[in-house]
């Protein structure tokens, strides 16, 4: 028996987690997936003293359109996302990005909300929560509350997230039709944490690119936006020589570490040559889906 | 803190158990050390190797990621419901034909992991065939045999009527 002794309780609903989780003295743990917990349970990284299962609590795990905005509820697991039929109509770059996440059998397991709770730097669901204006739905004995994504992480594995509060979804943007996106990915394994990851949308419009966004993974502490390599491409012409200083300024904009995987040197090219290509796959679709 | 002993239901292989568990206790090691069921092989013990995969409600998860008292109620399988010496399951038999075999240690993961395929998944061509296998690691390095099996597997998924 590797994790450390915990008290177990599977939770009814989700005023009995966050009752649970008030009653353990800010060291209580949230438990879905677990692909991520487990782990650092299993190394006593991660000591909890009262382990709360969410998994039988009904109406979690549904993806539905709330207004303009698709919900995440915290049961759906990654299968359940790379699979569904809204978010792959109205948020393609998230189908995209998550071929990316894990293996198989980890997927069948491992939970969207779960994963952006992890908050790892170098996952991909993080990302797309900052990509598409997330905002996470927390509930304790306090009350509920929503946390835009610019409020969440605050640090490798570290978010404003407090200890007695249950995360029950997360809500992210729909893509305009028109929009084009981009992803691409470096790991040393399909499905292992990512080296660097860069994603790109934009629009088409009068010949030129339009609400663009990029973002990038495993380049830093926590996933994030580049709004000046972004600024670099909005409403000018996509020459050779604009993608070149979008990608200069992202290589300048990140930080990334040196570990025993890759030096920060390696990982700021990689992120160079990513973004190219993430580029021109953005404009390519937003050129294909642009209205006539 | 209350360590306690838990009583749990299991289904495993169609049969059901009663355990007794401390929270703690991971899947794996009740499959193992309670009930010796040692056919679950036991690796990195942190989910990257798949050695100890296992079906939990149908499909592949991690036996040494998952708390034994999470399967509380749940129906596992695990390699020895495959099948026997004498009469191989089907996943078994494509491996020893395919020579996928080598030292043994992983093939009850890939064997697990094959039947969610198979189950679960519409594969198309090698890529995604190595893809899906991607989550189990053999130290032998079979993989070129293993990807051979699930082939003819696929194949004759594909041609059954």
């Amino acid at each position: 028996m590797k994790p450390a002794v915990f008290d177990y309780v599977r939770a009814e609903s989700v005023a009995h987690a966050a009752e649970v989780l008030a009653g353990a003295g800010g060291d209580g743990k949230v438990i879905a997936g677990g692909q991520s917990l487990m782990p650092m349970m299993n190394f006593r990284l991660v000591k909890p003293s009262v382990l709360v299962d969410i998994n039988a609590i009904a109406g979690l795990d549904r993806v539905e359109l709330v207004g303009s905005r698709i919900r995440v509820g915290a049961l759906v697991r990654h299968f359940m996302t790379a699979r569904d039929p809204l978010i792959a109509q109205r948020a393609p770059v998230v189908t995209a990005a998550m071929k990316h996440v894990a293996h198989l059998t980890v997927r069948n397991r491992g939970t969207f909300c779960g994963s952006v709770c992890h908050a790892d730097p170098a996952a991909e669901m993080p990302m797309m929560t900052v990509m598409l204006d997330g905002e996470i739905h927390a509930v304790s004995t306090r009350g509920k509350r929503m946390i835009p994504i610019n409020e969440f992480f605050a640090g490798s594995l570290v978010t404003s997230l407090e200890p007695d509060e249950v995360v029950t979804a997360i809500d992210l943007a729909t893509m305009p039709p028109n929009m084009g996106f981009g992803f691409h990915e470096f790991a040393r394994r399909h499905g292992d944490y990512a080296l660097a990851a860069v994603a790109v949308l934009m629009r088409r419009e009068n010949g030129r690119p339009r609400d663009v966004r990029i973002a990038v993974m495993g380049l830093g502490e926590m996933p994030s936006r580049i709004p000046t390599a972004e600024t670099v491409i909005e409403g000018n012409e996509l020459s050779d020589l604009t993608i070149a200083r979008a990608v200069e300024s992202l290589r300048a904009a990140v930080s990334p570490n040196t570990d025993l995987h890759a030096s920060a040197d390696y990982r700021r090219h990689l992120a160079g040559a990513l973004a190219k290509r993430a580029i021109g796959d953005a404009w390519l679709r937003a050129r294909e889906a642009e209205p006539a | 803190m209350t360590v306690e002993q838990r009583k749990i239901t299991i289904t495993i292989n169609g049969l059901r158990h009663s355990v007794t568990v401390e929270p703690r206790m991971l899947l794996s090691d009740m499959l193992r050390h309670e009930l010796g069921l040692t056919g679950t092989h036991v690796g990195c013990e942190h989910g990257v190797c798949g050695a100890c995969t296992i079906l939990l409600d149908g499909r592949s998860a991690r036996s040494c990621l998952t708390l034994a008292i999470q399967a509380d109620g749940a129906e596992i399988e695990t390699v020895e419901g495959q099948g026997t010496a004498e009469a191989l399951g089907r996943v078994q038999q494509a491996f020893r034909d395919h020579h996928a075999l080598q030292c043994g240690f992983c093939t009850p993961g890939f064997i697990m992991t094959i039947t969610d395929i198979l189950r679960n998944h519409a594969l198309s061509g090698d890529d995604e065939i190595r893809e899906a296998l991607s989550g189990n690691i053999c130290r032998c390095t079979g993989y070129e045999h293993i990807v051979a099996a699930v082939r003819e597997l696929l194949r004759e998924k594909d041609s059954r009527p």
